[in-house]
């Protein structure tokens, strides 16, 4: 879809938003993860503001596009992205991982039926946006709308996902586009040091997946992965992001001390002021 | 006696009675609920004529998956499916799904609330030769431990062709226990079923019955054998077939001790956890009565022939005859 210099301007002012909300989310629950929601909140704000086809005041619109979500513990830039489109009010974002809240630590669709899946346990989203692109192609929509699968470069180490891609690969779903936030932390430390990933892209096009790799913070060549992607026939496509964790706060960028833990509120602080001066 | 109520097979004493595993009635069961809804779609992981999915492969190729052997993305695919309105059936050896998918069906399927059926076969120690391995002896503790999935056992292939057909309306998720081998036919197609409601197989020819006999899926027939056996020794028993595991009977169960005042568990599954386990967690809170558990005491299976097996095991008609004059005698 056409990405004007304009609506860039636009969609960097909401991703800047997006990051503070998410800072603030994380002050207030005192617990969560920090670096891969601010990693991803470009690409979520590309998602949720251009490319997909959705309608925040009717939730079960049944044309939708479907958002997977894999590695459900990114969920506050999920949740900010949801609520800065206008799914449910921004205020509500303080009710983070608090009691009877609806933005449950990892998402739930009991408690939010907005988001496409419950998740948290790694490996699984992938297959799950395989079986909504496998229904979609007996249904012939396939040529409708697209299953797009958000997840994790550290949930590659499950057997669980390399078992989704040989699948997708066998039933050339090119209705399937997968996004990995390639930022080369895990918990334990850099995905290279506790299980090498590369040769990456080759792993993938060796499963038959068209592969493109793109910088995560750029929404004009984002944009033109996507677009590529869409255009792809008779193979899934995997959109490997190169982003930075902790994207916007310099203190945290590239620190995987942060994937696991919330700011302070000092340290809230600081990141929401660097933000608020970008 | 037979229950007369229940229209069960009036040849089941006979040497001729008709025998076919429950797979089987999984398998035409499954053909039928897919002519009845095309939103019925079969997945399998690599034994598609093992679990009786071939009839509706053949049938509807289109609407079958061939997952290869990965049960983790078998369900989680399922799921996915689901999610687009789809009724998944899904199916394997029990031992790896849901053996070896657990946490995969407990987030994607039962936390995520979709209509997934889980198919696992070849449970129980009757798998026979394959050994140990291949035994699932653990499965319904596995699955009725989890919330939101039905948990279902039938006795013999007609009622896994019911529950089948049931399970394909219920719109949630459910495990469905399958055996391997032919056991003999017991119900007909006029004996009722339904989700959640148990019935009683045996009655005493007169008064009340002084055991209770529960049991669920193949030792069904043994445990009719057994009673015949003490109705001729002059102890008087009800055999219930508890085949709707999840959602329990709770009425039925505490009727059934409340006539007896005593009750005797029998199924293919570890002691621990299992159905009689659930029959336990019943009677405790609501009318304690002393109970005996026939199943497998702590132990993995090994290979043999399945009556070797249920011999060995002591899951035969003696050991459940042994149970129920041991309970008895516990009876205050």
């Amino acid at each position: 879809m056409l990405l004007t210099e304009e609506k860039i301007k636009k969609l960097e002012k909401t991703a800047n938003l997006i990051r503070q909300s998410i800072i603030e989310m994380l002050v207030e629950a005192k617990s969560g993860h920090t670096a891969g929601p601010l990693g991803m909140a470009d690409i979520f704000t590309l998602f949720y503001f251009h490319i997909l086809k959705h309608n925040p005041k009717d939730p079960f619109w049944e044309e939708r596009d479907r958002l997977v979500l894999s590695n459900g513990h990114i969920c506050p830039v999920l949740y900010a992205a949801m609520a800065h489109s206008g799914y449910f009010p921004i205020e509500e974002l303080k009710t983070l991982r608090k009691l009877g809240t609806r933005l449950q630590g990892h998402p739930h669709r009991e408690y939010l039926p907005f988001v496409e899946n419950s998740s948290g346990p790694l490996g699984e989203g992938l297959s799950q946006a395989i079986g909504m692109a496998l229904a979609d192609r007996m249904d012939e929509k396939d040529t409708g709308r697209f299953i797009y699968c958000f997840m994790s470069d550290g949930e590659l180490d499950e057997g669980n996902s390399w078992e989704a891609i040989m699948l997708a690969g066998k039933h050339k779903l090119n209705n399937l586009i997968a996004v990995i936030d390639r930022n080369n932390i895990q918990i334990d430390g850099y995905t290279e040091h506790i299980m090498p990933l590369e040769p990456l892209a080759d792993k993938w096009r060796a499963f038959n997946w068209h592969v493109i790799e793109v910088g995560g913070h750029d929404f004009k060549t984002l944009n033109e992965a996507v677009e590529e992607a869409q255009k792809i026939f008779e193979k899934p496509t995997v959109i490997i992001a190169h982003t930075i964790p902790g994207k916007g706060v310099s203190f945290m960028e590239r620190d995987y001390k942060w994937h696991g833990k919330p700011p302070t509120k000092e340290e809230g602080e600081m990141a929401l002021k660097e933000l608020q001066n970008a | 006696m037979l229950n007369p109520k229940l229209k069960l097979n009036p040849k089941i004493f006979n040497q001729d009675c008709e025998q076919a595993p429950t797979r089987k009635g999984f398998g035409q069961g499954l053909l039928l609920a897919g002519e009845a809804d095309k939103n019925v779609v079969a997945l399998c992981a690599d034994l598609t004529e093992s679990t009786q999915m071939n009839l509706f492969a053949e049938k509807f190729p289109k609407r079958f998956i061939e997952m290869g052997v990965a049960e983790q993305n078998l369900v989680t695919v399922s799921s996915g499916m689901a999610a687009m309105g789809k009724i998944p059936f899904c199916s394997s050896y029990a031992m790896f799904s849901p053996g070896r998918n657990w946490e995969q069906i407990r987030t994607t399927i039962a936390y995520n609330d979709k209509p997934v059926k889980i198919v696992g076969s070849h449970t129980g120690i009757s798998v026979g030769a394959d050994g140990g391995t291949h035994q699932a002896l653990e499965d319904i503790a596995l699955m009725r431990v989890m919330p939101n999935i039905d948990v279902i056992s039938p006795c013999d292939a007609i009622e896994a062709k019911k529950a089948t057909l049931a399970l394909a309306k219920t719109g949630k998720p459910a495990y469905l226990r399958l055996a391997r081998e032919k056991t003999p036919i017991i119900t007909t197609e006029e004996t009722p079923f339904e989700i959640g409601k148990t019935q009683i197989y045996w009655v005493p020819d007169v008064g009340i019955a002084q055991v209770g006999i529960i049991v669920t899926g193949s030792l069904t027939y043994r445990a009719m054998l057994a009673a015949r056996e003490l109705e001729a020794k002059g102890i008087k028993t009800k055999v219930m077939n508890l085949s709707s595991i999840v959602p329990i009977d709770v009425e039925a169960i505490v009727s059934l001790a409340k006539e007896s005042k005593a009750i005797v568990t029998v199924e293919e599954h570890q002691v621990k956890g299992g159905m009689g386990s659930a029959v336990a967690e019943v009677l405790v809170q609501n009318y304690p009565a002393p109970m005996e558990f026939i199943g497998v005491q702590n132990s993995f299976g090994q290979s043999g022939t399945p009556d070797e097996l249920i011999k060995h095991y002591k899951m035969d008609v003696p050991d459940i005859v042994l149970a129920v004059e041991k309970v008895l005698k516990r009876k205050t």
